[in-house]
């Protein structure tokens, strides 16, 4: 009678109407049946490789960068309510929410924290991906859609940059955006269109604002989507394989790969939450477009672009070296090669040995040029009849263009290297030049822009 | 589409059948349904340019002429420029906006040089570059004189390469 009652209940029919399965079962068949029926574990596959668990295949970066996106709108949704996209507004609105909201400080916080670590993590997964070699074959086309991906991130991350309104968000973008003006023909007309308007204005904050909180979440989403299916379609994450079918054993999705994930999570969010504590996102006095602060600097992952900016001239600084290396990144999986290694890292030993010397050179090259370019010789002064575009711009950029063929040529007779190897030396060595100029520009400039050490 | 064109290539030699006909309308309608829209949004995109503008004819009130000393140098904050007066007495009206990435330029006296704090340009008193990376000399403003009183027009910037001195007005008696 009683049993009766209890299956009769309507809470109970309500509940099992939604989901019947207990969450975590004994039976390795149902486990894999929880996987396969719910929609957002569907994501996996219900069984994988062990050996794709180890944390040193992927360091979970991908999932990372998966958790950040959902918690960036889960944070920004929250600020949404109290941010006003107004010039006269929006600085204000950030003070309110700073003094006179519970937790309002904290949300702030980890939002730019999570913005911070999602532009760092998406990077490392395109380092991780290119160095264990997968983006061959049937991962070619997911390559071009996670470089689009980083590309999404870094201006989600850029748009949200100008939203405070204070002088660091002011001058940020007006040095950001000016180097458009360098675009040959169209500059003027793209800097008008990019600030809505000859000036960085309230039409400026207005566009921005838009594609931070819509324009870019959405298109984050629908090639997020796109892109995990390409996973799955491409047979999931690369590893080395071996001939003994007990050394690819299959264990269960649940628990062994959603375990590990949720401790991933938690620990990733621990982190951050202990960033938001202990360090406040950066907010300076309100924006003052009369006055410039000194130094005023991009944000910090366009800082390797203005480094370049002191060095060439804009239109190569600013449009041609940066166009070169998107267009390198997005064809890497379409160059021939002679042999298609996947799952192991620096592909070889000697592709470990070719890396270790590219990362050296770059290391000493990059500081020495730096220097000399800083303090001994100039080449606009030295060709002063040449119009700096050419002096300044074509003549150094060819010049560097040549040092890297010879390069190639160098490392490729020396070290009998195929051509994977070669081009992996070569995404090395230029990817060190983008961070010692990156770092460069973070720790070693000062006031107007001059060398200084950290400290001082 | 591009099953539907395949089935197309069978009829194509015959006289345009119904189904093709109607094909090559959808495909038609389509493609305007698209322009369509493409258009609209493009104008909602580009509005918020034609939003901001200012009046361009607006001249404000800087000084009195003899209130600017020779070779000197005064800011109008507000108006984002500097009204340089040289040694010969003429007067030059620039964009504090540094031409190299738009930061605004400071004055330094002692030195006698706008610098900009972002990649330390430097500019002579009447704009020339003296520092790279900048590639040409501070925009200049308008600049007229009336009943001993100079005006601005901080909306109507012009790009020039160098100074010259015909670039500079001065104050007749």
């Amino acid at each position: 009678m009683k049993k009766e009652l209890k299956k009769n209940n309507i809470f109970k029919r309500f509940k099992d109407s939604i989901y019947t399965r207990s969450i975590n079962p004994k039976k390795e068949r149902d486990r894999i049946q929880v996987v396969f029926q719910s929609l957002a574990l569907h994501l996996h596959p219900t069984m994988i490789p062990e050996k794709a668990l180890k944390f040193s295949v992927t360091w979970g970066l991908g999932g990372m960068a998966a958790l950040l996106i959902l918690l960036q709108a889960l944070t920004g949704i929250l600020l949404r309510f109290v941010y006003q996209p107004f010039p006269g507004k929006a600085y204000d609105s950030i003070i309110y929410l700073k003094n006179n909201i519970l937790f309002g400080d904290l949300i702030r916080n980890f939002h730019h924290w999570s913005g911070t670590f999602l532009v760092l993590i998406v990077f490392l997964h395109l380092l991780r991906v290119y160095f264990t070699g997968a983006y061959h074959d049937k991962r070619q086309f997911n390559w071009v859609l996670g470089v689009f991906l980083l590309l999404f991130v870094i201006f989600s991350n850029f748009t949200g940059y100008l939203l405070p309104w204070d002088q660091l968000a002011f001058w940020a973008i007006t040095v950001s955006t000016s180097m458009l003006f360098y675009v040959p023909l169209i500059g003027d007309t793209l800097v008008e269109m990019v600030r809505g308007g000859s000036e960085i204005g309230e039409a400026t904050l207005l566009i921005f604002y838009n594609f931070h909180t819509s324009i870019l979440p959405l298109l984050l989403l629908a090639v997020m989507g796109f892109h995990f299916w390409r996973v799955r379609k491409a047979g999931g994450v690369v590893f080395p394989k071996s001939e003994s079918d007990t050394e690819n054993k299959l264990v269960t999705t649940l628990p062994h790969l959603i375990f590990r994930e949720f401790v991933v999570a938690l620990i990733l969010i621990a982190v951050i939450l202990l960033f938001s504590i202990f360090f406040d996102a950066p907010l300076l006095e309100k924006a003052n477009p009369a006055f410039s602060p000194n130094p005023a600097k991009a944000p910090w992952y366009f800082e390797g672009l203005q480094e370049l900016m002191l060095h060439f001239h804009p239109l190569f600084a600013a449009i041609i070296i940066p166009t070169f290396i998107t267009l390198f990144l997005i064809s890497l999986p379409y160059l021939k090669y002679d042999s298609k290694v996947t799952g192991i890292w620096f592909l070889s030993d000697k592709g470990k040995q070719t890396s270790k010397i590219s990362a050296f050179v770059g290391l000493i090259i990059t500081p020495s040029l730096i220097i000399m370019d800083e303090y001994f010789f100039d080449f606009s002064l030295i060709l002063e009849s040449i119009p700096p575009v050419i002096s300044n711009g074509l003549f150094p950029f060819t010049l560097l263009l040549l040092l890297q063929t010879g390069y190639y040529k160098y490392i490729k007779i020396k070290y009998t290297t195929n051509k994977a190897e070669t081009i992996q030396a070569m995404f090395v060595l230029n990817l060190i030049i983008f961070l010692v100029l990156t770092l460069t520009s973070i720790l070693f400039r000062g006031e107007g822009m001059a060398l200084t050490l950290p400290w001082n | 589409m591009s099953r539907e064109k395949k089935e197309n290539i069978n009829i194509q030699k015959e006289p345009l059948s119904r189904r093709g006909f109607f094909n090559k309308l959808w495909i038609g309608l389509g493609t305007l349904a698209g322009i369509e829209v493409l258009g609209i949004s493009l104008n909602f995109l580009l509005s918020s340019s034609k939003m901001g503008k200012n009046d361009l004819a607006s001249f404000i009130v800087a000084g009195k002429v003899d209130d600017f000393k020779p070779n000197s140098v005064t800011p109008f904050r507000s108006g984002k420029f500097y009204l340089s007066r040289l040694n010969d007495g003429g007067f030059l009206a620039m964009s504090l906006t540094c031409t190299h990435l738009g930061c605004s330029v400071g004055w330094n006296k002692l030195e006698n040089t706008f610098i900009c704090p972002c990649h330390s340009s430097s500019f002579e008193i009447n704009g020339d570059v003296t520092n790279q990376p900048a590639p040409r000399a501070l925009d200049l403003l308008p600049v007229i004189i009336e009943n001993e009183i100079v005006k601005v027009n901080p909306n109507e910037k012009t790009k020039r390469q160098s100074f010259s001195s015909s670039q500079l007005t001065y104050h007749v008696v």
